[in-house]
């Protein structure tokens, strides 16, 4: 029997087997492997977002535009629904059968136990609908929250909307802090201020036991934080101006900027064609936002901040203030009218004196003009004096805001062009182009883009004779001011003193016999409006008709650009518009009716059909 | 009768520290398993009633304790041979409960297995443990296992497969299983390695099947025969009917795993296999279980969370969490040192439990010993290891921690009878 007592040693060995099995596989899983800690605390915590009141948006004068109204969204806890009366349902919530199993199933996949959303965004005459009906349904709840509801009908394209996150933007560290199903602003206004507008979330830390009912906080609360309320943003936007720009642009594509180049905040900023910024709000937003994507109007495109377009004659006054400013010609030099340089809008008196020239847009004058101030004999050779002298005229030209982004409160500013030297080396060569082939820059047209809003900031550097701030759209935020960058004032290179020189021609277009803006004048009301008409040939069909101005001429309150494509000559069609727009402004009515009954409709009518 | 100041040195005192030491910290585990941190319950001194108090396992479980030191008190005072004498008598009877226990008790989750006496329920099949140890011990004593006898061997077998057949007519599957330990105890006393070897073998093949494709288990046992035959050709001309036999049989279990699986097995069953292979097979019904579990000892860390700051017990994720799954709470709440110190203390409990069988001079006391080592080792064992995710979810409490009058009186039952046997071996010349 001896021998067998060996076999004490086997069963030990067994036992201390095993016991290093456990030993270890309990190292591992408790020690080495985290991923239960996070299992643990996935199946206790719960996350509580709190989101805070989104900020209100103003007008300049206090209307309120954008307030928050609450939405609800019909909530169900899958394991608590019994015997669902799926026919009387349906119909209570008016929606079809396999929307509703779809959405029960969708529902149980996340969670039985856990409130998930069944249907969004549900209005209030909605929720009066099914409310009462609701408890024969059990384990279906209501849950309300804060959606965006829009005070006016106008502005869309500045306002923006807001939208639930995409997957796209949940990638982006800018956008760690928000989670799947989160509203932000997504164009606009409501997304350059989305870090003011949404304040600050709250969380809080609840733990729930298997049954998701809550247990209390987590710690103590330690982790939690209070949500703090959005801030307003308080907008320069006139929305009555709005409103009518809008009226007088329905049917058409362009656009208008007025500003207020005191200040630089943008009075109003029409978008044609344009939307109602409700549509792209609550149920069925997705859909209704397909459609205006895909019109072929292109509603959702921001015109004055993304077209780019030549500007036409308006920018005779910048080529004339930068040859001014070079010393190469005085308000008093005289150009002929030389038709063998370039064709001439008409047939006009001679241009004896930059008043003159700029009140009949003579083409030759400003072609030589440019010349002069273009081709200064730095160089022998003749291409590389052209090559230098736009170099310098160009970086003149761009101290008026133009040929990069101004540094709007918005987005989706697009920067224009003034083309440089190294553009037309690139075209045509190095050394192989000359004045004649950049001419045209001399009369806003050729290469040249500027957006809607670039100039209406030109006008509102020639009304304060020199100098501009940043257009913007917010002159404060909640009880403060506005961004800083916005109370900064920016110069051209031209001296102001040769600014005033500009203003009488520019009077002289609305005001002056035979001007070509004479359909914008506002004289019957004491009003001085200085002006320019422009008509931007179009190698595409119609050319575009632009009227940029500012008025009253000696104390400027309002600075405008009105741009109507296919409009034809602008003298016509955006010169009365602009003139409409201004007597609005500062009269705060209009009597000039017959105007608004001739503007009213598609840009067809403008056409002169020969 | 009375006991002696000789007795009291005789005692074993290591065993009855390291018992104290786990009831203890099993109580403190008990406690935290059925605290609730909204409704504390504040202790013995919250002044609630009596009644009020019945109501938490942690309470119930004192008065466990404290039957259970009186049961120890009259275990010792018994004469030792006692145990030896009316081994049969007990045994006898207690097939007799286990017969009559269905047909009188009310069905508890799913089996007829818990006898009730106003407030307290015990289950029979938890004495059936030791009653069934001392009768096995009893009947060994009196034949020679290494001879062979057949009708000694398969009147043992009778006697240790009796008792588990009645229970698992009552549906109580997990405490049937632990009938098996008994092998280890056989064994030891001279029982033909063989059995272990083969029995290890169809286990590790039924496991292969579930895991292994088919073909290539096969082909693989083929391609290890083949090998052997050719190292060695004298084998097969030997052995080669038993070597095809024995190919046969291992084919027959592959192909049989899935009868076995699915025609066999109850529905739980089969799910607490396919669990344990794969845990996300069905993670809100039994998967639960072992997940949840897993979830609850990997969380708590190198020191774990703190005594009663589990969540994982605390909100109730982990099910029957102060019985079979008391393990979750020592590994939540006191992490990898407090899991270690647990398998110490069994494995220090086994180490002297098998000391002293091995110093007993009489048959019937070692072969009690070795009894009472291999079931509470398969207890540890199978228990520890369905909350970690290597055993299957089989319903047996972890020894002197789970809560349970039963199962503590019952293993404190086994164990301090070995202990009263062991006072009076020296006395004890005559067999």
């Amino acid at each position: 029997m001896q021998y067998l007592e060996g076999r004490k040693y086997v069963v030990q060995a067994l036992f201390l087997v095993v016991a290093l099995v456990f030993g270890a596989r309990l190292f591992y899983i408790q020690v080495l492997d985290g991923s239960y800690k996070l299992a643990a605390d996935r199946n206790t915590l719960q996350r509580i977002v709190q989101v805070p009141y989104r900020g209100l948006i103003y007008d300049r004068n206090g209307q309120l535009l954008v307030q928050n109204t609450p939405v609800y969204d019909l909530m169900v806890v899958p394991r608590e629904v019994k015997q669902l009366d799926t026919a009387r349902f349906c119909q209570l919530l008016q929606l079809p059968l396999e929307e509703v199993r779809a959405g029960l199933k969708t529902a149980r996949t996340y969670s039985r136990v856990k409130a998930s959303p069944l249907v969004q965004n549900l209005s209030t005459p909605e929720l009066a609908a099914i409310q009462d009906n609701l408890i024969d349904f059990p384990g279906f709840s209501i849950k309300a929250r804060m959606a965006r509801s829009y005070k006016t009908e106008n502005m869309a394209h500045a306002l923006g909307y807001v939208g639930a996150i995409t997957p796209a933007f949940l990638e982006k560290p800018k956008y760690a802090k928000y989670l799947p199903g989160d509203n932000l602003g997504i164009t606009g206004l409501e997304s350059f201020y989305e870090s003011t507008m949404m304040g600050r979330r709250g969380v809080q830390y609840r733990m729930v036991n298997v049954r998701g009912i809550e247990k209390g906080a987590f710690r103590n609360g330690e982790f939690d934080t209070l949500s703090i309320a959005g801030q307003d943003l308080h907008t320069s936007i006139d929305i009555e101006l709005q409103k009518y720009g809008e009226m007088l642009m329905q049917g058409k594509r362009g656009s208008i900027v007025a500003l207020d180049p005191k200040t630089g905040e943008i009075l109003a900023l029409v978008s044609a064609p344009m939307y109602e910024p409700s549509i792209l709000t609550g149920k069925g937003m997705g859909n209704r936002y397909m459609e205006l994507l895909n019109n072929p109007e292109r509603p959702l495109f921001n015109r004055p901040l993304m077209a780019t377009y030549p500007p036409g004659s308006v920018f005779k006054m910048v080529n004339e203030l930068v040859a001014l400013q070079m010393g190469v010609v005085t308000p008093e030099t005289g150009f002929d009218c030389n038709w063998k340089l370039v064709r001439c809008t008409h047939r006009h008196e001679a241009p004896r004196n930059v008043t003159l020239a700029i009140k009949n847009s003579c083409n030759p004058y400003f072609y030589q003009v440019m010349r002069a101030s273009v081709l200064r004999g730095r160089s022998t050779n003749k291409f590389e004096d052209a090559r230098l002298g736009l170099a310098e005229w160009r970086r003149q030209v761009m101290s008026f805001g133009v040929g990069d982004k101004l540094g709007v409160d918005m987005a989706s500013e697009k920067k224009g062009l003034i083309p440089s030297p190294e553009f037309y080396d690139k075209a045509y060569g190095y050394h192989r182009w000359g004045y004649k082939t950049v001419y045209s820059l001399s009369i806003g047209q050729g290469e040249i883009g500027i957006t809607g809003l670039q100039m209406a900031n030109i006008m509102a550097i020639i009304a304060n004779r020199g100098y501009y701030y940043t257009p913007h759209f917010v002159r404060g935020i909640g009880q403060g001011g506005p961004l800083p960058q916005f109370t900064q004032r920016h110069v051209t290179t031209v001296d102001p003193k040769y600014f005033e020189s500009v203003v009488p021609g520019m009077q002289a277009v609305v005001d002056g016999r035979g001007g070509t803006g004479n359909f914008a004048s506002l004289a019957q009301f004491g009003i001085s409006v200085a002006g320019k008409t422009g008509t931007v040939q179009n190698p595409h069909g119609e050319d575009h008709a632009t009227f940029a101005a500012f008025a009253p001429a000696e104390d400027p309150k309002i600075a405008i650009a009105v741009f109507i494509e296919n409009a034809g000559f602008g003298g016509t069609s955006a010169a009365p518009l602009a003139s409409l727009m201004i007597e609005k402004y500062l009269r705060g009515k209009v009597v000039r009716k017959n105007w608004e009954y001739w503007l009213q409709g598609s840009a067809d009518k403008f056409i002169r059909r020969r | 009768m009375a006991l002696p100041a000789r007795y009291s040195r005789s005692i074993d005192w290591v065993t009855v520290l390291i018992y104290a030491l786990m009831v203890g910290l099993g109580w403190l585990n008990v406690y935290a398993a059925s605290y609730s941190p909204e409704a504390p319950a504040g202790g013995l001194f919250s002044g609630l009633s009596f009644q009020e108090l019945m109501a938490f396992n942690w309470f119930k479980q004192i008065l466990w304790i404290g039957t259970a030191v009186v049961l120890i008190v009259i275990l010792v005072v018994i004469d030792y041979k006692a145990y030896d004498t009316f081994a049969f008598v007990l045994y006898g009877s207690m097939i007799a409960l286990l017969i009559i226990t269905p047909f009188i008790a009310r069905p508890i989750a799913g089996s007829r297995s818990w006898l009730e006496l106003g407030p307290i329920r015990l289950q029979p099949a938890e004495f059936a443990k030791f009653i069934t140890a001392l009768a096995v011990s009893r009947y060994m004593a009196g034949i020679n296992l290494r001879q062979q006898n057949f009708r000694d061997q398969m009147v043992l077998a009778g006697l240790t497969l009796l008792p588990p057949l009645l229970i698992v007519a009552a549906n109580e599957t997990g405490q049937a299983l632990v009938f098996g330990a008994f092998l280890l105890a056989y064994f030891r006393e001279g029982m033909s390695p063989l059995i272990l070897i083969i029995l290890a073998a169809a286990g590790a093949i039924l496991i292969l099947a579930l895991l292994v494709p088919k073909l290539w288990l096969v082909g693989a046992f083929t391609a290890i025969l083949l090998i052997v035959f050719a190292v060695n050709t004298k084998v097969l001309r030997h052995h080669l009917p038993l070597a095809l036999a024995v190919w046969g049989v291992v084919i027959g279990m592959v192909f049989g795993v899935d009868f076995f699986f699915n025609n066999v097995l109850q529905d739980h069953q089969r799910k607490r296999i396919e669990v344990l292979i794969n845990p996300s097979a069905d993670p809100l019904g039994v998967g639960w279980n072992v997940t949840q579990s897993k979830i609850a000892i990997g969380s708590g860390g190198l020191v774990g969370k703190g005594f009663l700051q589990g969540t994982q017990t605390k909100f109730d994720f982990v099910p029957e969490q102060s019985t079979d799954f008391i393990f979750c709470t020592v590994g939540e709440e006191w992490g990898w040192v407090g899991t270690t110190v647990v398998i110490i203390l069994f494995m220090a409990l086994l180490a002297r439990v098998l000391y002293v069988a091995e110093r007993q001079k009489s048959v019937f006391g070692r072969t009690y010993g070795y009894c009472v080592a291999s079931i509470i080792f398969f207890h540890f064992a199978i228990n520890v290891g369905m909350t970690i995710g290597l055993a299957p979810v089989v319903g047996i409490p972890l020894p002197l921690f789970s809560y349970g009058g039963s199962s503590l009186w019952s293993f404190t039952t086994l164990l301090f009878i070995l202990l009263a046997i062991d006072a009076y071996r020296k006395q004890d010349l005559v067999r």
